[in-house]
């Protein structure tokens, strides 16, 4: 584990890999830390903003400190997203993967995926899975606009565009789900350690 | 009820507050004023709890009619102020009457204004927070002509002061301290002394996610791609081959460039104050 300083107001814990990542974030959601107000976890890192007045050096050996166990057996809950898997990409997908179309809709939705964390946009989940086949990378060139409920892969995770928006991922196919909807508590469906399987319909 | 009918905008008129908190690893940024120090100050002039909504004016421009007696209190970019075809003072406490105009013009020095109201401005909050976070597309609509903000009850609190001074703006330089990394190691140690011994003009493309810098390249030690990471504002990144760009507060949660420096706390408000044009300079805090 490495701590790098992020100003004076931000320390950037840097692990191996995305599942120390989440351990991390775990750790830091069971026993939050005094003086830390935010906590972002990506995808080999977890940021912690503090609070002013807080020594950034203190809370650096608080986190050294904390107790790692591996992410938590019991999901921080269970979706079941129902997806049309007509997407833009779908030929790419199979080209890139070596699989069939059907073999990718299979794939996809066979395989448990687990929310690691949020970023680009409120509500977007990068989502990874147990099915190394699906690893795909982004398009050479972004769209413009993604419509909402895209569901897209890129870079060994899975996603759902909240809304219309550019893109880059490769598009699966759609949902009606809504990912992010403010006037549910809370708004987001896909936070992180939430576990995802995906239902072709 | 009092309230602020809105009459002319300005190129940008938000609501803004302390920003939003608690949701970041969910995707949502804090947002919030961009120059706190500002907002805080028109906040305590007219005696509201820290954190009331207020509005964010950008190069000045607003132009607004008292629905109601209302006690207000500009900040930030000094800019010529009226009341009624009258001049007024930045930093102190305004009583407005019912019918009463207030107008701020183009400030000379800086980029953004601050009108904090007695009472704060009572819109929906959204996730706990009133502020506009420009890039999200969350909290309130962008205020435009016509908007018609409705106005809290006052605090118990009275005013104490009739005027606060808030320290020089910068005129055309200003010199913001940074602490490297979290990714200088991406950089070579060329990059890291032209950063600091250089200097870096705002664009015109600058608004409340971040401002895009014109200078001396910044050469990277390593290729590769960075795994995306959660930024924090005042950041400093840099894309591949492109401009750096100074993060503020609306910046996105988290990005794939790495980040060579950030601006330390007390310097971001006048990160958030350079207006396109200024000359900024980066010295090593501590």
């Amino acid at each position: 584990m490495r701590i790098l300083e992020c100003g004076d107001a931000g320390l950037l814990v840097e692990v191996g890999d995305l599942d120390e990542a989440m351990t991390v974030h775990a750790a830091l959601t069971a026993e939050p830390l005094p003086g830390v107000e935010e906590v972002v976890p990506a995808a080999r890192t977890v940021l912690l903003r503090l609070a002013p007045g807080h020594d950034p050096a203190r809370i650096a050996a608080a986190v050294r400190e904390l107790p790692l166990r591996p992410a938590a057996a019991r999901p921080a809950g269970e979706v079941e997203i129902p997806v049309r898997y007509d997407g833009a990409d779908l030929s790419d997908i199979a080209a890139a993967t070596g699989l069939s179309e059907a073999e990718v809709v299979a794939a996809h939705s066979a395989a448990t995926w687990t929310v690691a964390f949020c970023g680009f946009a409120p509500g977007f989940g990068y989502l990874v899975g147990d099915d190394p086949r699906l690893h795909v990378p982004r398009r050479a060139e972004s769209r413009t606009r993604v419509p909402a409920g895209s569901v897209a892969l890129a870079g060994g995770f899975t996603g759902i565009y909240p809304r219309s928006s550019p893109g880059g991922w490769q598009l699966l196919g759609r949902t009606d789900t809504a990912v992010w909807d403010l006037h549910r508590d809370p708004p987001g469906l896909l936070r992180p350690g939430v576990r995802v399987r995906f239902v072709p319909v | 009820m009092a309230a602020l009918e809105v009459l002319e905008t300005g190129v940008l008129t938000t609501v803004q507050d302390a920003g939003r908190f608690g949701h970041a690893r969910y995707g949502v940024g804090r947002s919030g004023a961009a120059d706190t120090v500002s907002y805080a100050l028109a906040n305590r002039l007219v005696a509201n709890p820290p954190g009331a909504a207020a509005l964010e004016v950008t190069l000045g421009g607003l132009r607004l009619r008292a629905r109601g007696g209302v006690t207000v209190a500009v900040t930030g970019a000094p800019a010529p102020l009226h009341v009624d075809g009258r001049a007024a003072a930045m930093n102190s406490v305004l009583h407005l009457d019912d019918g009463s105009e207030l107008r701020m013009g183009t400030p000379e020095r800086g980029l953004r204004g601050y009108l904090a109201v007695r009472g704060g401005l009572d819109v929906p909050p959204v996730l706990g927070s009133r502020s506009t976070d420009t890039l999200a597309g969350l909290g309130p609509a962008r205020v435009a002509p016509g908007s018609v903000l409705a106005v809290g009850k006052p605090p118990p609190e009275l005013p104490v002061v009739d005027l606060a001074p808030d320290a020089a703006f910068p005129a055309e330089e200003a010199e913001l301290r940074v602490v490297l990394g979290p990714r200088d190691d991406w950089f070579t140690a060329e990059a890291v002394h032209t950063l600091l011994h250089s200097v870096y003009v705002v664009s015109d493309r600058a608004d409340r996610v971040g401002a895009r810098l014109l200078g001396p390249p910044l050469p990277r030690a390593r290729t590769g791609e960075l795994p995306s990471e959660g930024m924090v504002p005042g950041a400093l990144q840099v894309p591949h081959d492109g401009d750096p760009v100074l993060f503020l507060a609306d910046h996105p949660v988290t990005g794939g460039y790495p980040v060579i420096a950030v601006v330390v706390s007390a310097d971001l408000r006048w990160a958030a104050q350079a207006r396109p044009g200024t000359r900024l300079r980066f010295r090593r805090a501590g």
